[in-house]
């Protein structure tokens, strides 16, 4: 039920009424013409329904705090309790985002640590924090590489190239930023085709935009050869830095060539995902990048033997791209990376990519004993990886998606599907470093019982899922009759 | 196997085109595609007395999961759409052939047809054969 | 080791599994001379150290009495709404890809697109943008998009909309060469006049952008501008202030049309200032114009059994189908500020907003007739105005700023640093969270830093 169809006109929060509100005969200054003649159809709730009402749609949601939660690409791991307890102090959320430098040295050292700390693991010269997702991340970087070879005049330069098995907002990004597309084919052992690289790379290319591990689970080997292929060329390298909890602590971005990089915090730094975001895309540059950097940025002065803390702008960074925010980008975000980062430290930051390979590793090979198709046999997980439902959906008419839906039965949230398109009825498997062998045996033991379902019964399958709050939905119809949101007259 | 009619013409990309004594032409997508796209939501057409090009992108199918650009088989100015799209792609899935027709165009060089690279019913079975490998 | 779960012979018996020595072998693929050496980072902490350092840092920020706006307001924000959006099952799931799996957001994002294109006046809203500043960028490069009618890659941009906004937008769409024209304003109304937009008429621009309240917090006319455009063959894009639709004319309904595309920063709505985000931007539209909509947008249907469900929708819009041609690159949303949002305009309802809008009304009039009762202070601009208002002070701002934060008032933002030409102005904001005795005593700090 909607909270609309909850609504008696009159019923109203009254604990919420401001202060200062005795009368409200007080906009007599505004010209009639500027003001609203009919008032906004809104739910009209007391307190406690609000409350009962959104508990209890949380009710209706997987998470990670509820279940294990697989989804390859997304790094669902543990959302620390302390970092989000840490980010809601008073002192804060308090701050305005224009108050003084002067009020803003513990909120403005919190952003420099972060920013040594980042640029230390991922082997950058630089970071802004300023980005607030990942693609606004890509945005900025590709922006840069476009500065780059504007300040160098290198005006030809009209292409990225992106291999295919690429994430939807690489390809997106660069043409946001004014660049044509290439497209990069990717062989059948998940690398990037060098040779057709070669053909690919020339006067005409800006850059390359690639993720390590690639989004098919696997580490992209020639990792070298295809930097210098596009450095020799006259382009920069993009490190799409969605995969990055793959290799922290193990390979910086910045030692395999890579000019420019995002990280996902929401991601690698274990910042809850909260049903869309916020998350916050940071951005590493090397030494070619650092004059155009997305402002702001936090800088450091010793002030009488003392640390001061200030923002850096155009004017200490003429050839900035600018910002991107009104203001700094999702500091939320940032402090409770900042407060996973400095609880993992030093070593633990080096376990990163150990325990999430580890788990990878181990899930995947309990899933070739099970007899499920590993879509690049032969070769590591890195911390995920790609089984191929094919053979079920050919021969059981069983395929990726209806795996998926019975597995949400089992309590388990389902892997990515469908992505990369690159293989077929797949499924890209994340467990993440958060989880123990127990969650992950308990999943593999799911997908033994729907296998043997499928087999038994593909029709009940089929038909999953049973016990969520719904069953599958049309969405046909929702795309066909757009229903996008509730009005008063749907209620007569 | 999808149903492909002889007496039409084809692109690699899937559209068919009915060659019209008066001069014009029509278009849509081929039975193969619209299986291959599944339920269709939404057909964008170009505008009525707009030019398309040869080759170009005209329009677009969507279905819930994917989306997929229409070529204009010939160059020419479009004379018609069809207007019932709007309300019900379905016709895309249901009567592809037919009913399921997206825009008329007004051939602007109809020597072009005899340049252009636009398979017979014959070769788009052998490609749809191939697809399907 | 914090977070990891395993023990010693968990590890051990997963590498068994495996059939490697060690956790080193699995990154046997990796080229040994890109291999990480030690970082120069700290050692890792403990959660009760971290929360002793965060709290002092905190607290160094706090204590003081903020009259700052310009885009980012202090509302007072019901202890329900973090309490509630911070359970796990909001806070911990990812975007709602499992529709049965995440009914919950789904829902929470229809209820929230219904608020906004009921609190706009608009048929359609999106579920989310970054904040207020980019969103600007997308709904700028969206009416070029959608306007069909113009060929033009330019839009008009009045100089009463924020500073930091036209920097963000132009930051954004200028790579797609697109261009944002200034238009300037009447010096004594602070607003955007047709007298200041006649030079353009006849030219092609995709689209005008009128923001009400404008960055001055001055009311513009927006029905006579939307009009104006319209006449110009320009789609026109809002910029608004969601606490303040209460108040004021909805873009739905602005001259004879209404705007047609509807943006603004969230934030007001229940969201901590918190240094600037996490906020939301929000997007409303026409229906005739969705398909052009960037970002995720969520519908109403039913199930296999005929039970009301939502589910993603119109997604061929979107970078995970349209790769290059998609509308935005936009992915990870603002999902978990949104939905406090909803929560927040829930408990509020349309007569709590109308409230809160009146009351930060009352008490920013309140205040700029405090502080013109001071020597040589008055007011920059004659027009009536929602929550914020241009002072113009005797001297210059900057230091008078700097004198009141000593005494921790933060008194608004130095006009002077994005338009030369307000020297000594200052831009305040008084909200509802004020108090009379607030208000007294920023006249009174002011009186003396002026006296001295
Ligand atoms: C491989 C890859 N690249 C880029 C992105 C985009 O990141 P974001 O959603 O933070 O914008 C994602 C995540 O969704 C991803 O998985």
């Amino acid at each position: 039920m909607l909270i609309y169809e909850k609504s008696q006109a009159g019923r109203r929060s009254i604990s919420q009424a401001p202060i200062t509100s005795t009368t409200n005969t007080k906009v007599s200054d505004i010209p009639e013409g500027l003001l609203r003649k009919k008032k906004a159809a809104l739910a009209e709730v007391s307190e406690m329904q609000v409350v009962r009402h959104y508990t209890n749609l949380s009710r209706r949601n997987f998470s990670i705090d509820t279940q294990f939660y697989p989804l390859g690409s997304c790094t669902m791991k543990y959302n620390p309790r302390g970092a989000h307890k840490s980010a809601m102090l008073p002192g804060f959320l308090g701050r305005h985002p224009l108050a003084p430098e002067s009020q803003s040295q513990g909120f403005l050292a919190c952003m420099y640590d972060l920013q040594e700390i980042l640029k230390e693991v991922t082997g950058m010269k630089g970071v802004s924090l300023t980005p607030m997702a990942g693609a606004q991340g890509e945005f900025a970087g590709v922006a840069m590489i476009r500065a780059y070879h504007d300040a160098r005049e290198d005006f030809e330069r009209t292409e990225i190239l992106i291999p295919s098995a690429a994430h939807g907002t690489n390809p997106a990004t660069a043409v946001m930023c004014g660049y044509k597309v290439r497209e990069i084919p990717v062989d059948k052992n998940g690398d990037v085709d060098l040779a057709a690289l070669k053909e690919a790379v020339g006067p005409e290319t800006a850059g390359l935009m690639m993720t390590n591990p690639s989004t098919c689970g696997v580490f992209e080997r020639s990792i070298k050869e295809i930097a210098s292929t596009v450095h020799e060329a006259g382009g920069l390298l993009y490190y799409d830095g969605a995969n990055l909890n793959a290799i922290l602590g193990k390979v910086c971005p910045g030692d395999m060539g890579f000019d420019v990089m995002h990280m996902n915090l929401h991601k690698t730094f274990a910042t809850p995902h909260g049903g869309g975001g916020p998350g916050a895309g940071p951005v590493g540059v090397g030494e070619r990048l650092l004059p155009y950097m997305p402002t702001p940025i936090v800088g450091k002065e010793s002030v009488d033997g003392k640390d001061v803390y200030r923002w850096l702008d155009e004017k200490d960074i003429p050839q900035t791209i600018g910002r991107l925010s009104t203001y700094m980008g999702n500091a939320g975000v940032l402090l409770r990376a900042y407060y996973y980062a400095r609880l993992l430290g030093r070593e633990g930051m080096h376990r990163v990519a150990e325990y999430s390979t580890l788990n990878a590793n181990y899930m995947m090979k309990r899933c070739e004993n099970a007899g499920f198709e590993l879509a690049y046999p032969g070769r590591r997980a890195t911390h995920e990886f790609i089984i191929t439902l094919s053979s079920q959906a050919k021969n059981l008419g069983v395929n990726a998606m209806d795996f998926a839906k019975r597995l949400l039965d089992y309590g388990y949230h389902a892997p990515t599907t469908y992505f990369p398109l690159l293989v077929p009825e797949c499924w890209l498997i994340e467990p993440t470093e958060t989880e123990s062998p127990d969650e992950l045996d308990g999943f593999v033991e799911a997908m033994i019982q729907i296998q043997k379902e499928s087999e038994e019964n593909a029709e009940m399958v089929k038909g999953a899922p049973y016990n969520q709050t719904v069953r599958r939905l049309d969405d046909v119809k929702a795309a066909r009759e757009l229903d996008l949101k509730w009005s008063p007259a749907q209620e007569s | 196997m999808s149903e492909i009619r002889p007496e039409l013409k084809y692109l690699v990309s899937h559209e068919w085109l009915r060659v019209e004594s008066d001069g014009t032409a029509f278009v849509g997508i081929s039975d193969h595609a619209q299986e291959a796209m599944g339920d269709l939501v939404f057909v964008e057409t170009p505008e009525v007395g707009s030019t398309v090009t040869a080759g170009e992108e005209a329009g677009v199918v969507e279905s819930v999961k994917a989306a997929s650009d229409i070529y204009a088989p010939v160059s020419g100015e479009v004379v018609a759409i069809n207007e019932e799209l709007e309300e019900t792609p379905e016709a895309v899935n249901n009567d592809p052939y037919g009913d399921g027709w997206m825009f008329q165009i007004k051939l602007s060089d109809p020597a072009e047809l005899e340049s252009l690279e636009l398979l017979s019913a014959e070769d788009y079975v052998a490609k749809v054969e191939e697809e399907d490998q | 080791m914090p977070y990891i779960p395993h023990t010693d012979e968990d590890v051990k018996a997963m590498l068994d599994t495996i059939g490697v020595n060690s956790i080193d072998d699995l990154f046997d693929e990796i080229p040994k001379d890109i291999l990480a050496k030690n970082f120069d980072i700290p050692e890792g902490i403990s959660e009760m150290e971290m929360m002793r350092l965060m709290s002092e840092r905190a607290a160094a920020d706090s204590n003081v009495s903020c009259f700052i706006g310009a885009g980012a307001y202090e509302h007072h924000i019901p202890a329900a709404v973090w309490d509630v959006v911070s359970r796990g099952e909001f806070l911990t799931a990812y975007t709602p890809y499992q529709a049965e799996a995440s009914q919950g957001t789904l829902q929470v994002i229809y209820e929230y697109q219904t608020n906004m294109a009921n609190l706009t006046a608009m048929d359609v809203s999106n579920a989310s943008l970054y904040d207020g500043g980019s969103g600007m960028a997308e709904a700028a490069l969206m009416a070029i998009r959608a306007n069909k009618k113009s060929k033009s890659r330019k839009v008009l941009v009045p100089r009463t909309i924020s500073p930091l906004y036209r920097d963000t937008a132009h930051n954004i769409v200028t790579n797609q060469n697109i261009e944002l024209v200034d238009v300037n304003f009447d010096s004594e109304g602070g607003n955007t006049t047709l007298e200041n937009l006649k030079q353009y008429e006849g030219e092609d621009f995709a689209a005008l952008i009128i923001a009400q309240p404008n960055f001055f917090g001055v009311l513009e006319d927006v029905n006579e501008l939307t009009d104006w455009a319209h006449a110009n063959g320009m789609l026109v894009i809002a910029v608004v202030n969601p606490i303040s639709l209460a108040l004021l004319t909805p873009p739905g309904e602005w001259g004879e049309s209404g705007a047609d595309i509807a943006i603004g920063e969230g934030q007001p709505l229940g969201v901590p200032l918190s240094s600037g985000g996490p906020y939301f931007g929000f997007i409303c539209c026409k229906q005739k114009i969705v398909r052009q909509m960037p970002g995720r947008i969520i519908g109403r249907t039913v199930d296999m059994e005929g039970k009301e469900g939502f589910t993603l929708t119109l997604q061929a819009r979107e970078q995970h189908i349209r790769r290059s041609k998609a509308t935005s690159n936009i992915c990870t949303n603002q999902g978990l500020v949104m939905t406090a949002s909803t929560i927040y305009v829930a408990l509020l309802g349309a007569d709590g907003l109308s409230l809160v809008a009146e009351a930060c009304h009352e008490n920013t009039n309140q205040l700029s007739v405090l502080l013109t009762s001071l020597e040589g202070v008055e007011t920059a601009f004659n027009r009536p105005v929602f929550h914020e208002q241009v002072l113009r002070l005797p001297v210059s701002s900057e230091s008078v700023l700097e004198k009141l934060a000593e005494a921790r008032i933060q008194g608004g933002i130095d006009l002077s640093t994005y338009y030369p030409e307000l020297e000594n102005c200052v831009l305040f904001c008084a909200t509802e969270t004020k108090t009379n005795d607030d208000l007294v005593a920023y006249q009174q700090a002011l009186a003396s830093v002026l006296a001295s």
